[in-house]
């Protein structure tokens, strides 16, 4: 059989490919983008696109399924949060064709706001999730995943992390299967959630998580590897090849079902076990369900709850030894390098305006956040995907008329499809007089130059309709939208000091290609 | 088992030497682990990728202390890795500057004694000097390249298995100058 090094991302894609998945949607998010993009550049029968945030990514994919496909979203641990709302219900509906959602959690926060764990969505939501610990599993699992959301009626989430999305491994391919679209038959029982439906849908998926606990006490992605009983560790995800490398004599339980967590092998394995421990990354999730089978096990007490974990972390907290070398520590300071706005960057235009004007700059995500840091230190609340035009909307509300006299919103071309147009209804809706600035670089830069509704361009590189984003605000009541190129910097803040004086909202879009596209 | 961390900055192509040592590492039949970071790395950062091969690899991630090679394309980052260098690894490093963005911005000043307090206090330290090949290979960019063919004097590949690996990992185009520079790289003498 053939082998190849992958990214755990592609190898998520190759299992899609595998599993003859027909339909795909995302919106970009490190650490989860490659899996789209290599959807998209090696298995073009998968329809795949690039969504304007998860929620619709989410929501394509559960119509794909209801119709009979097999369909898989991919996302970032946040992009779950934004897509929280259709997981919840499409829970109770399930899936017809095979329903996936890949979710890449962030612990360390690399490339993130947050380091949520998103393993508490598959029990809030009820639905079943599981977590490979290579690329090879990750290829196997994401198959998986489809067989199983078929079979128990259930979406299926794929749980990753940082260093299963960007670590490289050996992986095995397999033909792929050649799957046919379900019949999609018209029943409102089972699709149309109004309160009547959704009661006794409520008790459907109770029960088949009771079918799924089954499941995961007898399958083979919950495995015990017996070795001396004297010490034993229930481990997950990347942290069991930690733990592999530095706890080779324990007996270990590796959980590959995240949700529902296999309480008769949890028996098993903790019976026979003197001393127990948990090795998780983030939130003690497995902790807590086995305290409340009745055992002890050591966890969160030496394990850190916040940030990565690294083989080092787990070899000083369970065989208590520090490892290092011999070499001598240098007594000179090192210079780190944060990371910086490229040479040339067009958002270094705008924020060296900002930054001499002194105003208030409510931000948002991607890589204009940056300005946050020297040289500009030009940025003063940033939350979410499109908080920016919200919280500038209540800064306003706070503190009136000096505040948005003071004040701009900063949003990126991307994040504002994604997250930004509602606010900006609320704004206008609710009477404010604020001034955004869209940063319309032309690309989604900060994931690595992913295309997006506003560029003319789909996930594979067809033309499309080109969003215009000034008819677009002048449609929602911007009556003063204006364009203009930031590296005329003179121009620009005579703009911008005009747009915060006016006692109306205003949108200024700079427009100016991302430096590092072609 | 076999590890080996590759260190530098932003576009110097660190990920393709992790590649490059992976496919060579997995075509003579080793399993192979590799973990690379994305995202705000690419920014001007700092950028490494671990690389584990053997009969059976577990971590993706090497552990402090127990590398047997750091390779580092530039000078700080040479430092920034230092602790995962095992007390018996061996350490090769460019001797090369780039200036992160608060030495650039005055805030913060480079250490001009790196290299001298690299060759006395690690043991098997090589610095070297890759401006004159790269010349010669006639590409700055292929200094990832250069370090690779240094690397593999060290390593148990054979001249044409790592002239394959490479073959199956560059773009077809940049092929021959990339080849070019693995050779240059691997008869550069070493202190």
């Amino acid at each position: 059989m053939q082998k190849k090094v992958m990214l755990g991302n592609e190898a998520i894609a190759r299992g899609a490919y595998e599993a003859g998945c027909h339909v795909a949607a995302a919106y970009p998010g490190t650490p989860s983008t490659e899996i789209l993009e290599t959807i998209a550049a090696e298995y073009r029968n998968i329809k795949a696109q690039w969504s304007p945030n998860e929620k619709v990514a989410l929501e394509v994919v559960a119509g794909a399924s209801v119709a009979g496909a097999r369909a898989m979203a991919a996302m970032k641990h946040v992009g779950l949060n934004v897509a929280a709302d259709p997981l919840f219900t499409f829970s109770y509906t399930g899936a017809n064709g095979g329903f996936v959602i890949i979710n890449a959690d962030d612990p360390g926060a690399w490339s993130s706001q947050n380091e949520q764990d998103n393993r508490h969505y598959a029990r809030a939501a009820k639905v079943p999730m599981i977590e490979p610990t290579s690329p090879e599993e990750s290829r196997q699992y994401t198959k998986l995943a489809f067989e199983l959301s078929e079979q128990y009626d259930r979406p299926v989430i794929v749980r990753i992390t940082t260093r299963i999305a960007h670590s490289q491994g050996v992986v095995t391919l397999e033909e792929p299967t050649k799957v046919d679209l379900k019949p999609f038959i018209r029943d409102p029982q089972k699709y149309v959630m109004i309160p009547a439906h959704a009661r006794p849908r409520h008790i459907f998926i109770e029960g088949q998580m009771i079918k799924l606990k089954e499941y995961s006490n007898n399958c083979d992605l919950n495995t015990i590897e017996w070795n001396s009983t004297k010490r034993g560790i229930i481990t997950n995800g990347v942290a069991y090849q930690y733990v592999k490398d530095v706890c080779p004599d324990a007996s270990i339980l590796k959980i590959g079902v995240a949700w529902p967590l296999p309480d008769a092998k949890i028996h098993e394995f903790c019976r026979k076990i003197e001393e127990l421990y948990i090795v998780e990354e983030l939130d003690p999730f497995i902790e807590e369900h086995v305290k409340t089978l009745g055992y002890k096990p050591i966890g969160k007490e030496i394990i850190p709850l916040c940030g990565e974990l690294t083989p080092e972390i787990i070899d000083m907290a369970i065989n208590k030894k520090m490892p290092k070398n011999e070499i001598p520590l240098y007594s000179g300071n090192i210079p780190g390098r944060p990371p910086a706005l490229c040479k040339g960057c067009p958002h270094g235009f705008v924020f060296e305006v900002l930054k001499k004007l002194d105003v208030v700059v409510n931000g948002d995500i991607g890589c204009y956040t940056l300005a946050v840091l020297p040289p500009y230190s030009a940025m003063h609340s940033q939350g979410c995907m499109g908080a920016s035009i919200g919280m500038h909307s209540g800064f306003e509300k706070a503190r009136g008329d000096e505040m948005a006299r003071n004040s701009v919103a900063v949003i990126g071309d991307s994040t504002f499809v994604h997250s930004g147009i509602t606010p900006l209804i609320d704004l206008v809706y609710n009477k404010g007089t604020g001034t955004v600035i869209i940063l319309d670089n032309r690309v989604t830069a900060m994931t690595g130059h992913q295309d997006h509704p506003a560029t003319g361009k789909t996930l594979t590189g067809e033309d499309t309709h080109e969003l215009d984003l000034e008819l677009l605000c002048k449609a929602v009541g911007v009556k003063r939208v204006r364009k203009l190129d930031p590296k005329n910097m003179d121009e620009f803040e005579k703009a911008v000091k005009e747009e915060i004086a006016a006692k109306e909202p205003s949108v200024i879009i700079s427009l100016r290609k991302c430096i590092l596209k072609k | 088992m076999k590890s080996v961390i590759f260190a530098g900055v932003g576009g110097q192509g660190v990920i393709l030497a992790g590649k490059i040592l992976m496919q060579v590492a997995m075509n003579a039949g080793y399993d192979v682990k590799e973990s690379e970071v994305h995202g705000m790395a690419q920014r001007g950062g700092s950028v490494d990728c671990h690389v584990c091969f053997g009969e059976k690899v577990y971590s993706p991630l090497i552990e402090k202390g127990k590398a047997d090679y750091v390779i580092a394309l530039e000078l700080l980052e040479a430092m920034r890795k230092l602790e995962y260098l095992s007390t018996n690894g061996t350490l090769i490093v460019n001797n090369f500057k780039v200036n992160p963005a608060p030495v650039e911005a005055g805030l913060a000043k480079y250490p001009d004694d790196i290299e001298s307090w690299l060759c006395s206090n690690v043991g098997k330290c090589h610095v070297v000097d890759t401006a004159k090949v790269l010349k010669e290979a006639g590409s700055n960019k292929a200094v990832n390249i250069v370090m690779v063919g240094i690397l593999s004097n060290f390593l148990e590949f054979d001249q044409k298995a790592w002239e394959e690996a490479i073959r199956q990992s560059v773009k077809e185009k940049f092929l021959d100058m990339n080849i070019k520079a693995f050779n240059l790289g691997r008869k550069i003498p070493l202190s």
